[in-house]
């Protein structure tokens, strides 16, 4: 197994979306995804800002794919796709099955996102056919499902890879909820999501942590940190654990996350592979690996 | 213009049909649609007499088939198109890839509309499920504004089919994990979006507390008028606002009455009532109403107005009797 670096979620300035890809560049993450995957009103970077950052990773010896919007409503955005993933240089990961569309018609390979509806292998095979060369397992889908899953696809011609840290996008609507709280329309927004670098926290009237409004996207309160599972997923067949960012730290993470699992091949037989996650993990909200409800802890 | 009409049984079948509906949608007594709420939907001997009773109108049975299976379940899935397509139903609705794959390679002549659930917004997933599944209509998820559907319209690859009225959904249908983060079920995996058994109403002094899984979304006056409690309408906090609220959306439904010359403009073949879990009364009363629209409008297109009493009658039968336009408007985005 090998750590991912899924695409930044929310909106950034172009100078804080550089200094991210120009940290990312000196770490030893092996997969970046990178690309808008939220909203199509936020310009700070343009797609070919996207494609200078791709090839800036690519350079550092860097595997990169670039990442498409999960709700495809206007024509222009699916006229922006089309462009996007016939960039001739990049494979794309597809949200959308309008994506999924455009890359077979074109004969090439893509990768799904956690926003492409795979719930079973008959499923999956029928994408495989049409050219996808790895999925990223749904959210509210467990290890139980997975290990099912993988079983009934064996033998293996797919990479399969895991959301294992980060803040889960949960759902995308018509409506733009961070400009709402504001009093703001989609249409009148002012790009206002560049004021809430990690979205805006929502909370029940007892205090309790439950979403993150990110634009028309909406996340769960808290991360999920899978972190400790990783000799589970090792042993399921996994075949990248991906560190969604939030913040410079998120490099850190997968950084540490790669480097501990490059240590811990190294001396396979050693029992001690555990993760010290710290005060972290009371935190996380694990639940649906465990198949439990999303947001609790799970175990 | 079709009427599309919900029946979670056989008397608001019925109802539906008397009313005026062109077609019923209906789904199986079990957990592979997503309605799946205890004393709702048919056994396949209640089907029977379903496609019968219809069929002797002269009016369309669809058969809704739009969970997503899961390893080892498939069984479940694959028994209900074959008992569809041994019944004569009109149309599945389906949004599962391989269950759209099988129906299109066992029962090539069955027609198939692409579920809502399915999330298709843009000319690339419609051409998409076209080519490979032959789809002959697809349910647009309620993201699109009117000219989005304007647009779509005039170069899909298949007919399309909209939510007119009922309650609203405002996140891409199929693609909303809110059900299953909060109470460990979703419409793709268990059938229902809050699953009854999840919600807990708890009466204190003069409020009334909703809870969900024990997650307090909503706290309201007694005397409140409360729709069905799910996530995306529950009221919270921010930090820059410690009054509670309807961060997304209020409980609320969608009317459509007064975009019907649009939408017929339009060349939509299908207006949708939501509601497979409402009563035969709500069924009947929308229906109704709706009936009455289609036709004023077929018969003086130019001359068509919403009427007040039309309105009014919806908004009794309405989530907190307020009725929207959603997405079909660009202000509410």
């Amino acid at each position: 197994m090998n750590i991912s670096l899924g695409p930044i979620q929310y909106c950034w300035s172009k100078a804080q979306v550089s200094a991210f890809y120009q940290q990312v560049a000196s770490s030893d993450i092996e997969l970046i995804y990178l690309g808008e995957t939220v909203c199509s009103r936020r310009r700070q970077l343009k797609f070919s800002d996207y494609l200078e950052l791709a090839q800036i990773l690519r350079a550092s010896g860097k595997q990169v794919v670039l990442s498409t919007l999960a709700l495809i409503e206007a024509q222009s955005e699916f006229t922006a796709l089309k462009q996007q993933i016939d960039n001739g240089e990049f494979m794309v990961e597809a949200n959308d099955m309008g994506a999924v569309e455009v890359a077979k018609s074109l004969g090439l390979p893509f990768i799904c996102g956690p926003s492409i509806n795979n719930y079973n292998a008959a499923s999956l095979q029928k994408l495989a056919a049409w050219g996808m060369q790895r999925f990223v397992m749904p959210l509210e889908l467990s290890k139980h499902w997975l290990e099912r899953v993988l079983t009934d696809l064996a033998p293996r011609q797919i990479e399969v890879e895991v959301f294992g840290h980060g803040y889960m996008p949960l759902a995308h609507s018509a409506r733009c909820f961070t400009a709402r709280q504001q009093g703001l329309t989609k249409d009148s927004c002012q790009t206002i999501c560049i004021d809430y670098p990690q979205g805006v926290l929502a909370q029940t009237q007892e205090s309790q942590p439950l979403l993150r409004l990110n634009g028309i996207q909406t996340q769960s309160a808290s991360y999920i940190d899978l972190s400790d599972q990783q000799q589970e997923m090792e042993r399921l067949g996994v075949d990248y654990f991906r560190v969604s960012p939030s913040s410079l730290a998120s490099i850190d993470l997968a950084n540490n996350l790669t480097k501990s699992l490059a240590k811990n091949l190294a001396t396979k037989g050693d029992s001690d592979v555990s993760q010290d996650n710290g005060s972290e993990t009371n935190l996380a909200c694990n639940g649906y690996w465990f198949g439990q409800a999303g947001f609790e802890q799970g175990r | 213009m079709e009427l599309l009409c919900p029946a979670g049984n056989l008397a608001a079948l019925k109802v539906a049909l008397n009313a005026g509906a062109d077609a019923i949608y209906v789904g199986l007594k079990d957990d592979t649609n997503a309605r799946s709420f205890a004393g709702l939907n048919f056994t396949p001997k209640k089907l029977v007499q379903a496609v019968q009773y219809t069929h002797r109108l002269g009016k369309k049975l669809f058969l809704t088939i739009n969970t997503f299976p899961q390893p080892g379940e498939e069984q479940r899935w694959y028994q209900a198109i074959d008992i569809a397509a041994d019944l004569g139903v009109d149309a599945l609705i389906v949004a599962d890839l391989s269950l759209l794959d099988y129906a299109h390679s066992r029962y090539p002549h069955l027609p198939l509309h692409l579920s809502v659930q399915a999330s298709a917004t843009n000319l690339g997933a419609l051409s998409l499920y076209k080519r490979e599944f032959n789809i002959e209509r697809a349910v647009l998820p309620r993201v699109l504004s009117m000219k989005q559907v304007r647009d779509l319209a005039k170069v899909t690859p298949v007919d399309l089919e909209v939510f007119a009225f009922g309650s609203l959904c405002i996140m891409a249908e199929g693609r909303c994990h809110l059900s299953s983060y909060v109470t460990g079920q979703s419409p793709n995996t268990g059938g229902s979006c809050s699953p009854a058994n999840a919600v807990r109403w708890q009466e204190v002094g003069d409020q009334r507390l909703t809870r969900l899984n024990e997650v307090l979304i909503d706290k309201s006056n007694i005397n409140e008028q409360m729709g069905y409690p799910v996530v995306c309408k529950g009221r919270y906090i921010t930090a820059e606002n410690k009054q509670a609220s309807h961060l997304l959306e209020s409980p609320t439904s969608l009317n459509t009455l007064s975009l019907l010359p649009e939408l017929a403009k339009a060349n939509v073949a299908s207006l949708k009532i939501e509601g497979r879990q409402r009563s035969p009364a709500y069924v009947e009363q929308v229906t109704r109403v709706w009936r009455q629209a289609i036709d004023t409008f077929l018969h003086h297109p130019e001359a068509y107005t919403t009427q007040a009493e039309w309105d009014k009658a919806l908004a009794k039968v309405s989530e907190g009797q307020v009725t929207t336009l959603g997405a079909y408007e660009r202000t509410w985005q």
